[in-house]
């Protein structure tokens, strides 16, 4: 998948996840500009994430995530795995 | 449609969500009027946890007043670990049973504080039932003691201990009753095969502390067995350490819909929302073939074929759930001396006819046949579950009688079985006495109807049943049944007022109450208990606080026989009147001149229809009381 397909396959579970159907997502994206991304939803965004993906995020790489940007490149290195 | 763990994690026995769930959910929300009953129906699918969030979002955007018929039902919630997800799939999924949840949750950390102080979130809450989720890390237990038998057995007497305290600190603080769950183990071994064997292990911690908590189950607590929903679905899946290091949650966020779900069917079977009757389509369902076409000695059905065990197995089960007292019922599409014929000759057939209290094979549509059967058994059609292999029908039963719970049923026969216990619809929180003898009572009752028809006359017909009526205080020996009549009666049911075990058994010992428990026989059987009273002393009066009686014996003058009692009781007592109040709901129209019908003066009516009705205890019953009396 490329950048642009996983930002796309994002922002359809964000905005599930969120309630937000005009969530814009891009890569630079944080938390701080999205409303009801509290730490909770958080959680649900990242394990949602893991099971649309099918892959598995270690607490330690879910903590180093600064923005949707972060996340793609994690991804995508899962998938070059 | 998968078998195993996959299974019960996605709640397969559920229809699959509509397409347009968002749209539905929107048209709740600006809706006008009752939506209780599309909010129901929309959790009757099959939901993730994401959209189990979005219909509790849209619960909360539907004013109180526009629940009807949803049983308003308060949830106290006391944990050790994050909470804020199951939180919206218990008010979701309670949906599905007919609640609407209110959760009122203790602080973070207060499990103790929550339940001994009298004027917690939790306690001044007065909640219906209080939820008790702690998990094995924030009990007063670890593995530390490995080994050392005195210590590992002080660790659990401890964590029992612990939960003990707060049972009774809810008890005794708010009267609400406890929701205890049994604890999933951990899958760490420590030696391996052995730990079960050595005390201390996490292993025999747990089944230390779980048989204990089993074991002590009483004053109206219930059970929430997460030790075995754990268990089916897999415990390594089940427990997940990223998630609970990253946000202290007891399990893997996928299993919420699934505990969510055991939490509603808990609450539903203490409101009495479980089902009570369990209809079978025939062809295909009951025996593989059709009865129709291949006749008696094409259909598969008994021991020596795969597929005929299949459908063996799904008639063992429908027979042991008739035996736990869900009555059991036929809707086939045949000409029914046709369907008749297995059930009659086919000697591997273990459902006999006389299993089945109704028996509707025609050429109608289901949901004609399904409403016959309700109105047949004096069962709304909420309390029916329908099983059926064909889609078509399934899907058009949801449609045209939405109340029906009807389960997914997967390809193969062999899981039939499997899917409608997993489905969860005859949850039942205890297994009494009367629940055994149950299903005949249905089946008594339609020999009755036959003896109506060949009598004519009512006052014969009533004579003719030999009744005997039995008048006993509330004691232990009853208290069950009375909490369950109590939480389950909605027709036949003046105040509807709920009451817990505990509060059942508050009444025995208190001298302002007196509590009456009413047992029915006549000479096609024992009807067990049929009526529940409980009057309170205000003053020289008794103000009736709950009059309720089982639709089962109407019609037969019990109402008449219980009055006459009640007056003879109350004279006894020097008391002058009976104050009875009617609290309407959308249930129970059937009592609204009830108080009228036996004599009682209108007293007053309030605007949101509360009626009070007075009668002096000087009044004499004149009515003809078919039945004799003893106590």
């Amino acid at each position: 998948m490329t950048e642009t397909e996983i930002l796309a396959k994002l922002q359809t579970i964000f905005a599930d996840v969120l309630d937000e159907d005009d969530l814009v997502l891009t890569p630079q994206t944080t938390a701080q500009d999205v409303d009801g991304w509290d730490s909770l939803s958080h959680v649900r965004l990242v394990l949602t994430v893991e099971k649309a993906f099918g892959v598995k995020l270690s607490a330690g790489e879910i903590g180093r995530l600064k923005n949707v940007g972060d996340l793609i490149v994690l991804l995508q290195a899962r998938q070059a795995r | 449609m998968s078998t195993g763990g996959e299974f019960y994690l996605n709640l397969e026995w559920l229809p699959a969500a509509a397409v347009d769930l968002k749209q539905q959910l929107a048209a709740v929300s600006s809706g006008t009027g009752a939506r209780g009953n599309q909010l129901r129906q929309i959790a009757g699918m099959r939901l993730d946890a994401n959209q189990l969030v979005r219909l509790a979002k849209t619960l909360r955007t539907v004013p109180d007043a526009d629940r009807t018929p949803l049983s308003p039902f308060r949830l106290g919630l006391i944990s050790n670990s994050t909470t804020d997800f199951i939180e919206p799939a218990i008010v979701a999924s309670a949906l599905r049973y007919g609640l609407a949840v209110e959760i009122v949750k203790a602080d973070y950390g207060q499990v103790l504080q929550s339940a001994l102080d009298p004027a917690s979130a939790i306690n001044a809450a007065r909640c219906d039932a209080v939820l008790l989720a702690l998990d094995y890390r924030g009990l007063p237990m670890d593995a530390t003691a490995v080994g050392d038998a005195g210590r590992a057995a002080d660790q659990v007497n401890a964590a029992i201990a612990h939960v003990g305290a707060v049972r009774s600190g809810i008890h005794t603080n708010s009267g609400a009753a406890c929701v205890v769950q049994t604890l999933a183990r951990p899958v760490e071994t420590l030696f391996g095969n052995a730990d079960r064997t050595i005390a201390g292990t996490w292993a025999w911690l747990t089944d230390g502390v779980n048989r204990r908590l089993v074991q002590q189950l009483d004053g109206g607590d219930l059970l929430l067995d997460v030790a075995s929903i754990a268990e089916t679905v897999g415990l390594a899946t089940w427990h997940d350490p990223t998630q609970w290091n990253l946000a202290k949650l007891p399990f893997a966020m996928e299993f919420v819909p699934l505990y969510a779900d055991h939490v509603g069917r808990v609450l539903g079977a203490l409101r009495g929302k479980s089902r009570r009757a369990l209809v079978l389509d025939l062809d295909n369902t009951v025996w593989s073939g059709v009865i129709g076409d291949d006749g008696l000695d094409g259909i598969v059905v008994g021991q020596g074929d795969a597929t005929g065990e299949a459908h063996l197995a799904l008639q063992a089960a429908a027979l042991q759930l008739r035996d736990r007292g869900v009555v059991l019922a036929v809707s086939s599409k045949n000409d029914d001396d046709v369907a008749r014929l297995p059930f009659q000759k086919h000697p591997d057939m273990l459902l006999r006819e006389e299993h089945l209290a109704v028996f509707q094979a025609n050429w109608n549509d289901k949901a004609t046949n399904l409403n016959a059967i309700a109105d047949e058994l004096a069962l709304g059609v909420d309390a029916l579950a329908f099983v059926d292999d064909n889609p078509f029908e399934r899907n058009f039963v949801r449609k045209s009688l939405p109340a029906v719970a009807v389960p997914e049923m997967p390809d193969d026969p062999a899981l039939y079985a499997r899917t409608l216990a997993a489905s969860g619809l005859f949850e039942s929180l205890a297994f009494s006495a009367e629940d055994q003898k149950r299903a005949g009572f249905y089946q008594d009752n339609a020999q009755r109807a036959t003896l109506q028809e060949q009598v004519g006359n009512l006052e014969e017909y009533l004579q003719s049943l030999e009744m005997e009526i039995v008048f006993t205080p509330f004691d232990s020996v009853g208290r069950s049944r009375i909490t369950q009549l109590i939480n389950k009666s909605n027709q036949f049911n003046l105040t509807t007022r709920r009451y817990t075990e505990a509060e059942v058994a508050a009444i025995e010992n208190d001298p302002t109450a007196f509590g009456m428990q009413v047992r029915l026989r006549d000479k096609f059987g024992d009807n067990g208990m049929i009526s529940v009273l409980i009057c309170r002393r205000d003053g020289d009066d008794w103000a009736l606080d709950t009059w309720l009686m089982s639709c089962r014996v109407l019609g037969r003058r019990v109402e008449a026989a219980v009055l006459r009692e009640l007056l003879q009781q109350a004279r006894a007592r020097g008391l002058q009147q009976l104050i009875g109040t009617y609290v309407p709901t959308d249930r129970n129209a059937m009592v609204r001149d009830h108080y009228a019908k036996l004599g009682f003066t209108r007293l007053s009516e309030s605007p949101d229809g509360v009626t009070l009705w007075s009668i002096s205890t000087a009044f004499e019953v004149t009515d003809e009381i078919p039945m004799v009396v003893s106590r």
